[in-house]
Formats: C-alpha cells, structure tokens, sequence
C-alpha cells in the first residue's frame, strides 16, 4: 500500500509539473482493494482495471519504473509509451487492460475466465470497476453472462459513492452494488474496503472456490477517494474531508495501528521510507527514458 | 470443383477450422440452432455446447468476452446476426478490440473473427438491412473483408480465424444460397481479385455488387464495352495496387456498392486512386450506392432503392462520356 501511496502522491506532483502527461486519476485512499485482492492472487491469474489504474497494476506486479516511464510517456514505459495512465497493460504479470471506457472491460474479463476454462487452466479472472460503471448495460450484460455459465470471474466493485463527480444518491435509487446483481443469485459480499484484511479474507474466499471452477462472485469494497475524479479536479462538489476523518478512513495508518496493536509492526516510517526511495528511483529511470521512435505509431496498429 | 453456395462454405470452413484447432470457438445467438440462415449448423453436434455457445441477446457483451478469451489465447468466431445489430458492441469493437495491440505496445493479441451480415432486398426494413463496412474501415486496428462468392466466403473466414487481428467478415444475405462452382483456394486478407478482364473501363464492386457488375458487363460487351471488374475482397488492408494497375490500362473508374452513397467505401477508393493516380484518369471517378435514405420496407420502393445492374451500366456510360 505504501509503494501505490507514494508512486500517486509522486504522479501527482509530476502532473502538476508537467512531467507526467494526460488525464490522471489517482487512487490514493483506495489502496487497500488494490493491495488485498492482488497479494491473493497468482502471477498467472488475470486482472482487468479501469481508469483508476495505477493501484491494480502495482499490486499485480508490475515494476514502478515501468509504469512510472509509460506515464511519462517514454519508451521504457509498460507499453512503449502507447498507453498512458488509463491503459496499462503488463501481461507477464496477468494485467491484460486497464480502459478508459468505464465498465468497457468487465465483459472482457468474463472471455479471459472462459478460456482458462476452455483451456483447462485454473486461473481466475478479476474485473475492478467503480459504482458508477453499474448504471451501464455492459455491466448487467456481463453479470447475467458470467451467472448463466459459471465463469470463475470475480468482480471487484471499488465503490467510492461517486461516479466522476456525482454521488451515487444521485446516479440510482440502489445503494449498495451488492443489491443489483441480487437478482442473479451470485454469491457477494460487502465489506470495508478501507480494511485490508477485510478485503484480503472476503477476497480469498472467492478465490479459493474460483480456483475450483466457481464462480461469479462479487466483492463490493466500501471505500474513499481523498483526491478528485482526476488530477485537477476543483472538487465543488464535495466537502474537503477532515483531517480526524481521514486518519479514521486511511487505510495506510489503519494497518499500522493495527500492526502496531497487535505487535507484529515495529517501524512503519521505514516501509514508508522504502517505497518513497523506490519510487524515486522509477521516476529517475523513467526521466532517464528516451520518447518512443516516431515510427512506433504505425508499427503496432496490427500484430504480425 | 464442386458445387456449393456462400452458406455451406462459411459452414464447412468453420468446421474445419475448429477439427483443426480446438481453441477455435463459435458464439453468438442461436448458434447452436444454426442461427436463421444456418451458417453454424450442425457444428453444435460435433464440437459441442462449450465450444459452439449460445449466448443472449447482449452483442456488446458477446463481443467484449470474445475478445478477452482471444487476449487469452482463445480463437473466437462472432456470429452478429444482423450488422445493423452491432452498433450495440461498437465500444467492444472499436475501443476494446481494435487498439489492444496498440495501446498495450505490442503485448495483446486480439485473434477475433466477427462474422456478420449486411444487404437489403429481403423487405427487412431499415434496421434489419443496411451496408455499415464504411464504417468499420474508419477503425485502425480493425481488418474488415467483405465475400461476394462462396469460394471468397470460404477463403477470407479461414484468412480471418488465422490472423492474430480482429477481423470483421461482412457478409450479404442474399448471396447465401446461389448455386456456385467453387475452388478451394487459400485467400490472403488485402488481395483483390480481377473477376473479370476488360480494357475499357474498370469497376471496383462490393459484396452483392460484384455479381450486380459481372450482369452489366455482360450487357455492356453486347455494345463492344470492355468492363473490367474488380472485387477488393477485402477493404482494410486494400489491394490499391491492384486497383491502380487496372485503371493504368482503362484510364476510367466507377466504384460500387450497396450502401449509402455518402461517406460510403466508395468515396475513400476514389480519394486513394485519384491520389495515387491523378494522371492515369481520363474523367471523374463515378460511384454507385445507394441513396441517402433509410432503407424502405414497401417492396417497390426498397426495389427501386437498391442500387444494381443498371446503376453501375449508367455508372460506365457516364464515364465513358466525359
């Protein structure tokens, strides 16, 4: 959780001084989902994300300075610079799309879960999606697909209760996530997403039995954007948060006063610390990094 | 040779595919049935309910897991039964699929097949009928192909299963069961066909088009007019080169297709040609297509609608004039 708070809060500057490029939506807040889902799974099992991306793609893996350099847009980045932030991809370590189309991918998620199966692997499939992609016809579409053949996909609702800059009162009259694939009879749960270990048990449970062959599940994660919709954002509609409530709502210092509780955390600053030197050196390495060739454009519109 | 029609060529060479490569797989509605023309029938018998899967009435979503079990290692076949239908799966197909490979630098592979249909003349009405290619060629990323024979129809879905892209087949449902003589060959995706030589003018045809030409040509020899008739086969990637070699020897072009004349494929060939061809043209570029209207249902008005034999005749005399 460290390296992602560290990686965003950095991405955010750099945004602001023009070194990191286009749209950017951090996650900071939302870190646990992230952090809880990804340390369950396997290198080979596959996730799919969102505009939201950063978080997710750590979590599975994937170097800083690789995703550092592809926001900077530079050769060394992830994709060669041909992504950016809304569409990071890592294959080797199971991230096969983030989409700027919000609730684009979730059906994409379900064909991934339905290979492993054709292919006779057992590798699951995640989808994280905010509430706001629930109100599109792509995601009930998905939902009744992957119910109706079973798929071993698990569906990660990261609800902040806002989609860009409305609250969600204000998008649906269905308040949790959970209450609209009712219906459907997929098994799913609610939990704190602000609580790591909350997210990692509930998580690991669907895992395990997406692992045997089952599935839909759906995680629906309760959690906090601190930041806007995107880098930028003058946030008029919503009350700055306190600073008592954000240490209540934070995920980082939850676990740490729980660590620290429990006996099992000695020196938080230097996790910290680590993951600020880390992220130092990406951004180094991504600055370091030359722009891609211009003929790269036309050399990767079709494979070969 | 033996005898077939576009229909049972599709059939014969999705079966083939997938006794070849069991990571070939069909979906889309009623495919296990056959779908309403029968294109996939049969297939559930011999591969199976996994493999041939029916799906609801959820194009985006047929569209989008097609896709990522192609990320995944899988080789889908859409089956969208109608054209006008994929409108609902356009975000799938121009956002997902088309620029995977793209944006992921080279890591993501999309090999999908979308097989669809388009063309009027059924009474189908508007939304059951239309000619949307044009569309789809606006797309990087996407290839689009488009039979107007079985042997084509055959040629180009193999093509298609085996290219690591996505490939969009659009077929016309009024070819589907004229009786043919046909060649097993292997086609390429972006290799035009010289269906018929001539030396006075050359006509660039799509789809139902073709066989609409092959008729005017025919008419046209009775008055000693040499028509040379040329079918792309596929429209991304063009064969331009065939195209301008043609029109290097006749000097005079008319492009013709079904679909709605304005912003039709038809307008992007005559751009490329007299670009790339500016001094080989003896007069303007003529295109046939179809009016900008709806399509209409009242059988004599979808008749006079559609644009055929006697469009693309007018079409060659009005090039040979100037």
């Amino acid at each position: 959780m460290w390296r992602i708070r560290a990686f965003e809060e950095r991405v955010g500057e750099l945004t602001r001084a023009s070194e990191v490029h286009g749209l950017v939506h951090l996650s900071i807040g939302q870190e646990a989902v992230a952090a809880g889902v990804c340390c369950a799974l396997r290198a080979d099992d596959t996730v799919y994300s969102n505009h939201r991306a950063h978080g997710h793609a750590i979590a599975k893996g994937a170097p800083l300075e690789g995703v550092m350099a592809e926001l900077m847009g530079r050769a060394d980045g992830l994709c060669r610079g041909l992504g950016g932030s809304m569409h990071l991809v890592d294959a080797e370590h199971g991230l096969l799309g983030a989409t700027g189309v919000v609730g684009g991918n979730v059906p994409l998620a379900l064909g991934s879960a339905l290979a492993s199966r054709l292919l006779g692997g057992d590798q699951v499939t995640v989808v994280f999606f905010g509430d706001g992609a629930v109100q599109g016809g792509i995601f009930v579409e998905s939902v009744n697909v992957a119910t109706l053949w079973r798929l071993p996909v698990i569906l990660v609702c990261e609800n902040n209760g806002f989609a860009e800059f409305t609250p969600r009162s204000a998008h649906t009259v269905v308040e949790r996530v959970s209450d609209v694939v009712a219906p459907y009879g997929l098994e799913r749960e609610t939990v704190d997403g602000n609580d790591v270990v909350a997210v990692r048990e509930a998580f690991a449970r669907f895992l395990g039995a997406a692992r045997g062959g089952e599935g839909p599940f759906l995680l629906e994660c309760l959690t906090h954007r601190l930041r806007g919709h995107y880098e930028g954002d003058p946030e008029r509609y919503r009350e700055a948060l306190a600073a008592e409530d954000w240490q209540e709502l934070d995920p980082i210092q939850r676990l740490q006063r729980r660590g620290l509780d429990e006996g099992w955390l000695d020196s938080p600053t230097q996790l910290e610390q680590e993951a600020r030197e880390e992220v130092e050196r990406a951004v180094q390495f991504a600055r370091e990094s030359a722009f891609p060739p211009a003929g790269l454009t036309d050399e990767l519109v079709y494979a070969s | 040779m033996t005898e077939t029609t576009y229909l049972k060529a599709i059939t014969t060479t999705l079966a083939e595919a997938m006794r070849a490569d069991e990571r070939v797989l069909v979906l889309g509605e009623d495919v296990a049935e056959g779908g309403p023309w029968g294109a996939t029938a049969g297939l559930v018998e011999e591969f199976g309910p996994e493999r041939v899967r029916n799906t609801p009435i959820s194009e985006a979503a047929i569209c989008g897991i097609a896709i990522g079990a192609a990320q995944s290692g899988v080789r889908p076949v859409v089956e969208i039964m109608f054209i006008d239908f994929l409108t609902l799966a356009l975000d799938q197909l121009v956002n997902q699929a088309a620029k995977a490979h793209f944006m992921s630098g080279g890591q993501l592979h999309v090999p999908l097949v979308v097989r669809t249909q388009g063309g009027a003349g059924q009474r189908g009405g508007a939304q059951h009928s239309q000619s949307l290619e044009a569309w789809l060629t606006h797309v990087p990323g996407l290839k689009v192909a488009m039979p107007s024979t079985a042997a084509d129809a055959a040629g180009l879905l193999a093509a298609a299963i085996a290219d690591p892209n996505p490939v969009v087949l659009v077929e016309n449902k009024t070819l589907y069961f004229r009786r043919e003589e046909a060649e097993e060959e292997p086609v390429s995706l972006g290799e035009a066909r010289i269906v018929r030589r001539g030396s006075d003018v050359t006509v660039v045809a799509l789809s139902r088009l073709v066989p609409e030409a092959l008729d005017a040509a025919e008419e046209l020899a009775a008055d000693g007019i040499e028509v040379e008739v040329i079918d792309p086969r596929t429209l991304v990637p063009l064969d331009l080169e065939a195209i301008l070699e043609s029109v290097a020897r006749t000097h005079r072009l008319v492009v013709a297709h079904e679909a709605v004349r304005t912003s039709g494929f038809g307008a992007e060939l005559a751009a490329q040609v007299q670009e790339a061809a500016f001094d080989e043209l003896d007069g303007p570029i003529e295109r046939v297509g179809a009016p900008f209207a709806p399509i209409p249902f009242s059988p004599p008005l979808e008749d006079a609608y559609l644009p055929g034999r006697a469009e693309v005749v007018a079409a060659v005399r009005r090039a040979l004039a100037r």
